[in-house]
């Protein structure tokens, strides 16, 4: 980063540590108030380690933005959402705290639905409508493709469904693990089908 | 495409404190870095796609520093010599209090092009856009500080064994 032609001036800043962690700790800390103070925070993230790995956990003021297992690589979700919703992105937990409490009831079987504002803006139409009705079926249980298409009024819509299910911006708390094929079998998953079934072996143990 | 500005701090972050630690010190470097990335974060939707990340930053760190350059010199000195001021503001004993002292006695103009030229990299081109003035004069207070600073500052010339 430097173009120092003479090594020597590189000398000259030695005392000037390259990397101070605790100053930008600090610092970072800073920003993120004042950020948020001035509105200009868009979307505000943190990960969460949960018995499906961790979860990259995204929000914009107006709620949950997006909720990405480890396997959709986070930093490839983060650059989507800068591209998406607002390149203004900083790791703030805070707004998260929520979210995170809820999670971690879940997880420890403790919850069995979230109640937390929402930001639907990356899911649109039949998709999203498909995702909404989703949050009627309850802890425990489970629909198929071909039953969640009947119900959002589609019935020939299946592949439509798995489609909505498959790129469901939040996962987990808009449960489309409950999701399963006419046979039973769990079927795909953005966690994976390891994912998928963990969390429908945690709500069939409660 | 714009990258998550998260990634715009954890990259450009340290060396930017470093440059407004060697343009301001110790006690006012960490309210400029403070003021200079909540305005980059306000402007960054608008920032070119190919916009070099690292000048522009540096060009904002540079008027944050001048408006505290500025109300420092309308502060009352005994405000400055307060003790608990230098607790919020930063930690003075982070770095060589004598490097300061030297930096600290240069115009301003050459510390500046000290700090633009060998902390952040810059070409003399972009310092003499940022400060004003014509590429070889911003040359020229670079050199010139350097200079001083070898006379000034004893480490830099200790360090590299040859004094020049």
């Amino acid at each position: 980063m430097t173009t120092a032609s003479d090594p020597r001036h590189g000398r000259l800043f030695a005392a000037l540590p390259v990397q101070d962690a605790p100053a930008m700790a600090r610092l970072h800390e800073r920003l993120v108030d004042q950020a948020r103070r001035e509105g200009v925070l868009d979307v505000a993230y943190r990960t969460l380690d949960t018995p499906v790995g961790s979860l990259l956990l995204a929000a914009t003021v107006e709620g949950l933005v997006k909720v990405a297992f480890a396997v959709q690589d986070h930093d490839a979700v983060l650059q989507r959402l800068a591209d998406e919703v607002s390149p203004r992105i900083l790791a703030a937990p805070a707004r998260l705290d929520g979210v995170s409490r809820q999670l971690e009831e879940y997880f420890a079987g403790r919850r069995t639905r979230f109640d937390l504002p929402l930001d639907w803006r990356l899911s649109k139409g039949f998709r999203r409508e498909v995702l909404t009705h989703l949050r009627d079926i309850g802890y425990g249980r489970t629909e198929s493709y071909a039953q969640v298409a009947a119900a959002a009024g589609s019935p020939r819509a299946v592949r439509a469904v798995g489609t909505a299910c498959a790129t469901n911006p939040l996962p987990v708390v808009v449960p489309c693990h409950r999701v399963v094929r006419s046979d039973g079998s769990p079927g795909g998953y953005a966690g994976g089908p390891d994912a998928k079934r963990a969390l429908l072996a945690l709500e069939s143990a409660a | 495409m714009r990258r998550p500005f998260e990634q715009i701090v954890a990259e450009y972050g340290p060396v930017v404190l470093r440059v407004c630690r060697a343009v301001l010190g110790p006690q006012d470097a960490e309210d400029a870095w403070s003021e200079t990335f909540v305005s980059a974060l306000k402007a960054y939707p608008d920032l070119p796609a190919d916009a070099n990340v690292e000048a522009w930053l540096v060009t904002i760190a540079h008027r944050k520093a001048v408006d505290v350059t500025r109300a420092a010199a309308r502060r009352p000195t005994p405000v400055e010599s307060l003790p608990e001021r230098a607790g919020l503001a930063g930690r003075p004993e982070d770095w060589d209090g004598d490097l300061w002292r030297a930096l600290k006695a240069l115009p301003d103009r050459q510390r500046q092009a000290v700090a633009y030229h060998y902390l952040a990299g810059l070409p003399y081109k972009e310092i003499a856009a940022m400060c004003g003035g014509s590429t070889d004069a911003a040359r020229r207070a670079a050199a010139d500080g350097i200079r001083t600073l070898r006379d000034t500052y004893p480490r830099f010339t200790d360090q590299s064994g040859v004094a020049r």
